[in-house]
């Protein structure tokens, strides 16, 4: 894959890729050491991790296993926690245009992390790098640190003592910022905020994604043609037209 | 659990996500290419972002926190009001955290 475009646009979208993908991928070692504490053995903690692929659906299982839950209950949580993936998938399959069996591959490695980075490029051929990057750099690290995880146990320590929950938070901070400069754009945003923080102690994780994102949805159909987005904004204006070809 | 059950649940709970995730990437192009959903399609990649933001820098299970994610997201913002570069940005934040919790805070 592009290992050191030349391209300025693409060489950030590699950067923005590895540093999430290290950032994320360090999490699997929780992701293992609490899989095998919950009485999920080697094989299936392994089995969660490459083949459903998707953190939040991933804990969610292992939480209702380790509760003595019901099957059916597992499998409804680890789905619900995964339906945000059909959104990210609407999302990023246009800036994509793959057919076949990469596009296969594609809906396997469609995350948080990768649809994040891909949708905060200024074109699109950096959000195909992005996305890719980022999609196949969680899927390798995420996979080979819980491994890691599963084996080690806790001797490893807890990835929050080396800030990597902030460094998280700080990465989706960094690729939503330059599209904070339309008016609109602030306006969704706070309702964001609020919609998550209102629902996050009353609903299972990630149900508020998509809360807010149904609040995107509301503004977007109420509000009139936006000024913002036919005068340009900056590297946000361009996203914005780049990406809805 | 028995195991054969422990495996027949990863195994359909982990089709059942690939199969909402290939749904996405199935949806027909033409139903995106109006102006109209164009223009949601970027309100709710805002909102989504910053739902990301708020889940990952203030969840802690169905709790509400503040704890060193929170400064730590505000040295972020002040690092990219600043224009400081993405990975110097993640960085900064990492070492915020861990700075004040190796000091016995968060």
């Amino acid at each position: 894959m592009n290992v050191l475009p030349s391209d300025p646009v693409a060489r950030a979208a590699v950067r923005q890729g590895v540093s999430v993908s290290v950032a994320t991928g360090l999490y699997g070692i929780s992701f293992g050491a609490l899989s095998v504490a919950a009485g999920v053995g080697l094989g299936p903690t392994m089995a969660l991790s490459l083949l459903m692929f998707s953190g939040g659906s991933q804990f969610a299982l292992i939480g209702v296993i380790g509760a003595a839950g019901t099957p059916v209950a597992a499998i409804a949580t680890a789905t619900l926690l995964g339906l945000r993936n059909t959104l990210y998938g609407a999302v990023v399959s246009p800036l994509l245009q793959v057919r076949g069996w990469r596009r296969l591959a594609a809906a396997h490695v469609t995350i948080d992390e990768s649809t994040a980075v891909a949708v905060a490029q200024p074109e699109p051929a950096a959000s195909r790098i992005g996305f890719w990057v980022t999609g196949v750099g969680v899927f390798v690290l995420w996979n080979a640190f819980v491994l890691l995880g599963a084996l080690a146990g806790d001797a490893l320590g807890d990835p929050r003592a080396w800030g990597l929950d902030a460094a998280a938070a700080a990465a989706f901070l960094a690729l939503v910022w330059p599209r904070l400069a339309p008016r609109r754009a602030q306006l969704v945003a706070g309702l964001a905020v609020v919609a998550t923080a209102a629902l996050i102690p009353f609903v299972p994780p990630g149900i508020p994604v998509l809360a807010a994102a149904a609040v995107a949805v509301v503004v977007g159909l109420v509000s009139p043609n936006d000024p913002d987005a036919a005068s340009g904004n900056g590297p946000g204006g361009a996203a914005e037209k780049e990406s809805v070809r | 659990m028995t195991t054969t059950t422990l495996w027949v649940t990863v195994l359909v709970a982990s089709l059942a996500c690939y199969a909402l995730k290939l749904g996405g990437h199935l949806v027909p192009r033409s139903w995106l290419a109006s102006e109209r959903v164009s223009r949601i399609t970027t309100l709710v990649t805002v909102a989504l972002l910053v739902s990301l933001v708020v889940v990952q820098g203030f969840a802690d299970g169905l709790a509400l926190t503040v704890d060193a994610r929170v400064p730590a997201l505000a040295v972020a913002a002040l690092a990219l009001a600043l224009r400081a570069p993405f990975i110097l940005v993640v960085v900064l934040a990492a070492g915020t955290a861990a700075a004040l919790r190796a000091l016995g805070w968060g």
